[in-house]
């Protein structure tokens, strides 16, 4: 074996360690980011199972059934509260607020994808802009207006409101699918006779339905999500949606009722983030190609 | 003959770039502007009149209102504290974002379920999100406070959000969970949009992998770390569900921020001028912020 044989295999060696420790630091990296993010809903998980004269016992492994789970809070959550009416709620304004948000926001985003405006890009910055502004800013006159409209108490303040936060963001999402569809499929359709309109709906549109599908779900998770405007236009119960009837009439200072409140929070929580998971690749897409220059 | 001319020159109007422009975009432009353009024209005006829910009428003090919402020592903490939230919460997420970003562009197993349990804390709704830290940090059944007393580490309970410190501490660490995910995914795109090319260059140079990621990842992000950034402070100094959630603001107002703040004085106590103002002094900060964002942008051409 001559020395530079071994040293070649030494180095070889060297680096098959590093590659290792890269892993291992790579796995023990990734499972703490897991941990860390998930801790508290896996508290409201194990919690929500839990059989009160087991949960609340301070000395009691809080990770660990110390007595057989039960589903009595759920049951409760579902009999005895106001749960399924928030719930009602949030998807009926969900719905409402992502069909006006798609009626406003396609033709907008077309006009800046597609029809090469003077005023197009400055009409783009504009639009990123109105999204910049928090409803922290305008939520107490926002409630005078709603107030004025004689909306309050009613599930069409927010449905009116909501598309203000939406729409900004869904032209600038479909801007980038739009930007995605190729421009000659539609002057084809235009050659072969059809009216732009036409080409738009009978040829464009099927075209960006998976454009359109993430933007439902982008629209819906905001509108199902909002608290500052939820909170200050409807107090009454019937009206509430889950974001704010949830903290406000759940959470009871006096009774121990964690059991049913981290239940309502994993029940509604976890469907909307797998559903939105699984359409983040496009959603990425969508803004990266909105920024693209058409 | 006429209908056949009629017919045309409409065909011909639909096809106009410009009359199709301002039939497409006026909806929208006429939503916006009179539901976020006239709202935000009446926060101003309201700032500069004593407005409220008894006395509606539009009389204008000059301003009075901004002097009487400064003389107070809570807004005073408000005001600190949103900033500080803000700047501590994202020193936080530059950091960790920029390392779970480097995680998830690699491939490892599993990356499915991590990827899925690290976004869930951004892609719950916040005020339900929070809902679970409060449970997290209960005063009597925390499981961090269990841990604790197993390990020895302390006898009595933390009090996590009954003490002033703590409570602040509390609202940072939550603020920065929820942010991280968001901030990550921002700048993931940004390292997948870095040419391989470059990475192969400096690899063959001999670079190991903290100089590789300290000489030339982090400066060729350091753009869209921006962005990240910026995001994430329009987010936490916007945000209410946190500290309404975990603790309404209290102890004693210690962790009062400005949009509590607002929200206590114009919407539970009808003050409305006065809470228009307070929320006004996140305006300088929103403008700094979204110049920073359009000149950033405009360098990359990329958001």
């Amino acid at each position: 074996m001559t020395w530079a044989e071994t040293d070649v295999q030494a180095l070889h060696r060297k680096a098959d360690r590093r590659r290792r420790l890269g892993r291992f630091g790579l796995y023990t990296a990734a499972i703490t980011f897991a941990f860390v993010a998930a801790f508290p809903f896996s508290w409201a998980l194990i919690s929500m199972f839990k059989q009160s004269s087991d949960l609340y016992v301070k000395g009691n492994n809080p990770f660990w059934y110390n007595e057989p789970p039960t589903l009595e809070h759920i049951e409760l959550l579902f009999a005895e509260t106001n749960y399924l009416t928030f719930l009602r709620n949030t998807v009926i304004v969900g719905l409402a607020v992502t069909t006006i948000t798609l009626v406003l926001a396609l033709p907008v985003a077309y006009a800046l994808a597609r029809l090469r405006l003077r005023w197009g890009e400055r009409m783009g910055i504009a639009i990123f802009l109105v999204y910049l502004i928090p409803s922290t800013l305008l939520f107490i006159p926002m409630t005078r207006v709603i107030t004025n409209l004689g909306l309050q108490e009613t599930l069409w303040s927010l449905i009116v409101v909501y598309p203000t936060i939406t729409i900004p963001i869904s032209a600038w999402l479909l801007m980038g699918f739009f930007k995605g569809i190729p421009m000659d499929i539609e002057e084809q359709a235009m050659v072969d006779g059809q009216s732009r309109i036409g080409a738009i709906i009978r040829v464009v549109l099927p075209l960006m339905f998976p454009g359109i599908v993430a933007v439902i779900v982008f629209a819906f998770t905001i509108s199902a999500t909002e608290f500052i405007y939820a909170l200050s236009f409807n107090k009454s119960s019937a009206v509430k949606t889950m974001a704010t009837g949830v903290p406000t009439e759940l959470i009871r200072g006096d009774v121990f009722f964690w059991q049913s409140l981290q239940a309502a929070v994993i029940i509604f929580a976890v469907p909307i983030a797998l559903i939105f998971n699984a359409f983040l690749d496009r959603f990425i897409t969508g803004f990266t190609m909105g920024a693209v220059k058409g | 003959m006429t209908s056949v001319a009629g017919a045309s020159r409409r065909r011909y109007l639909a096809d106009n770039p410009r009359f199709l422009a301002g039939l497409f975009m006026s909806p929208a432009v006429v939503y916006i502007l009179a539901l976020v353009g006239f709202p935000f024209v009446l926060a101003i005006i309201y700032s500069f009149t004593d407005i409220s829910t008894g006395n509606p009428d539009l009389d204008f003090v000059g301003w009075d209102t901004f002097a009487r919402v400064l003389e107070d020592p809570v807004f005073r903490q408000a005001l600190w504290n949103t900033f500080w939230f803000a700047i501590v919460a994202n020193l936080i997420v530059v950091v960790l974002a920029t390392a779970l970003a480097e995680v998830l562009t690699r491939d490892f197993k599993g990356k499915w379920l991590v990827r899925f349990l690290v976004l869930l804390p951004w892609v719950a709704p916040v005020s339900l999100a929070t809902i679970t830290w409060l449970w997290t940090l209960d005063s009597i059944f925390s499981p961090i406070d269990w841990g604790l007393r197993e390990l020895g580490l302390i006898t009595e309970n933390m009090y996590w959000l009954g003490r002033p410190e703590l409570a602040r501490l509390s609202v940072v660490v939550v603020q920065a969970w929820r942010v991280v995910p968001l901030a990550a995914v921002i700048v993931m795109a940004g390292l997948i949009a870095i040419p391989s090319e470059i990475n192969d260059a400096v690899s063959v140079d001999g670079a190991g992998t903290w100089r590789k990621m300290f000489q030339v990842t982090i400066p060729l992000l350091a753009p869209i770390i921006a962005v990240a950034v910026l995001f994430g402070v329009i987010l936490t100094i916007s945000d209410m569900s946190v500290v309404y959630v975990l603790t309404r603001g209290g102890p004693t107002n210690s962790t009062q921020v400005l949009s509590t703040w607002a929200f206590i004085k114009g919407i539970e106590g009808g003050a409305l001028g006065q809470g228009a103002a307070v929320a006004l002094f996140l305006l300088p900060v929103l403008v700094g912020i979204t110049a920073v964002v359009l000149r950033l942008a405009r360098r990359r051409e990329v958001l």
